[in-house]
């Protein structure tokens, strides 16, 4: 007896032939569109830039996929390691490229700290932050954003960002992912290759990168996949147990944050199926059933969905123009 | 009330829809009409603030005082009540 009700196993793909389907692409991509003759991406020690770097090494061969790593000050530790765990799992080269000096010459530390300090005004050395949502997870009203600030003695301060302390902070933040893809570039400019971006269908969907940072590749193998997905090909990968078992983060602040806490409402697991289920018009109940949340809350998350969609959609926009220059044939979107 | 609904509509219309008010209601949902984003809710609360002296607390944060031109200004006919506490 087949049993159609919807779950995480609706979720489940063939790996192996998933696999095949995305060598296969990477292969006509860089061949035909790109014209380059390998791959540059960052390593993060996170299971979207693992899993991107595995099939890219599949696709071109592991000498023609260069990784690097790119800590800086606030970074954990474990990012640096476990991306180093990856390039030396797949036996691809990899450098690492340490961005504090960049970021302090483009001032990002002290715009950072300046910031803070409008929401925190004893903030300083030896302080730990980071921005969290309000207002998502309880399916109250609007999203607002407050910053969590930890003094040198463990003390904690959560308060909600006034607009400009918010926006200064995440223009500063931002400074990061454009920096690390600067590096990305200058890599594959030298080597002639291209530029793999790595977000996942939840990334891709909800906005959740930067433009002209994360956001910013030449191709972006897994966008299509939800999360759970991309974990499944980890494990078809053989990639190493650490980091298939490490919790997705941001790693951007300087406290650990989760991506549930900045941005998605859920925890991936819960947040697949409300999108899957939204996606393919599922019954509400039953994405609530599987989810193990109230229909309230998943209407909610539908909400959610559709507000980020409208307001991260300039992200995926190429620049506007005002009249056409129909002798350009652009191959695909953001 | 009135006041303040065509100042609300004033600065919604110069700030968020660049002059051109197009179907802007005083009952439009600013959410449902994609009018402001979460970003826009923190411009507007710290527009209210500076602009009226008054404290916009978290809890008051939600689409019931901030969703439209006529929600706001219920909220601040609350708010700027001779004797109601404002911050």
């Amino acid at each position: 007896m087949t049993n159609n009700r919807f779950s995480r196993d609706t979720l489940r793909i063939d790996a192996a032939a998933e696999t095949e389907r995305i060598v296969s692409s990477l292969r006509t991509s860089l061949s035909r569109d790109l014209k380059r003759r390998g791959l540059v991406l960052g390593l993060s020690g996170g299971i979207d830039s693992s899993v991107t770097a595995a099939l890219a090494a599949r696709a071109l061969g592991k000498e023609r996929v260069f990784g690097i790593l790119m800590p800086e000050r606030h970074s954990h530790s474990e990012s640096r390691v476990l991306g180093q765990v990856v390039a030396d799992s797949l036996g691809m080269p990899c450098v690492e490229e340490n961005i504090s000096g960049i970021l302090e010459a483009v001032g990002f530390y002290r715009r950072y700290d300046a910031a803070v300090r409008e929401a925190v005004p004893e903030y300083g050395s030896g302080w730990l932050s980071k921005i969290v949502i309000e207002g998502v997870a309880s399916g109250g009203g609007y999203t607002t954003f407050a910053i969590v600030a930890q003094d040198p003695t463990g003390r904690t301060i959560r308060t909600r960002l006034p607009l400009k302390a918010y926006l200064e902070i995440v223009a500063a933040t931002n400074f990061k992912q454009r920096t690390r893809k600067m590096i990305e570039y200058y890599h594959a400019d030298r080597l002639n290759y291209a530029v793999a971006g790595t977000p996942n269908r939840l990334e891709y969907d909800q906005g959740f990168f930067v433009k002209g940072g994360d956001g910013l590749a030449d191709v972006k193998p897994i966008a299509h996949l939800y999360k759970s997905q991309v974990y499944q090909l980890a494990d078809f990968l053989g990639l190493p147990d650490t980091v298939r078992r490490r919790l997705p983060t941001t790693d951007t602040y300087s406290l650990p944050q989760g991506q549930d806490e900045f941005y998605f409402a859920l925890p991936y697991e819960p947040m697949d199926l409300c999108l899957y289920g939204k996606n393919h018009a599922i019954d509400i109940d039953e994405v609530a059933l599987a989810a193990g949340l109230t229909r309230e809350k998943v209407q909610f998350v539908w909400q959610d969905i559709d507000r980020k969609r409208s307001t991260t959609r300039y992200l995926h926009l190429a620049p506007l123009l005002v009249g056409e220059v129909p002798e350009l044939t652009p191959v695909g979107g953001a | 009330m009135s006041d303040y609904k065509a100042q609300i509509r004033n600065f919604v219309v110069d700030n968020f829809l660049f002059g051109q008010p197009g179907d802007l209601a005083d009952n439009t949902s600013f959410l449902e009409g994609g009018v402001i984003d979460s970003t826009g809710v923190l411009e507007l609360a710290t527009h209210l603030e500076t602009t009226y002296g008054i404290k916009v607390k978290d809890d008051e944060l939600v689409p019931e005082n901030l969703d439209s031109i006529n929600a706001i200004a219920s909220y601040l006919e609350r708010k700027l009540l001779p004797g109601s506490p404002a911050v």
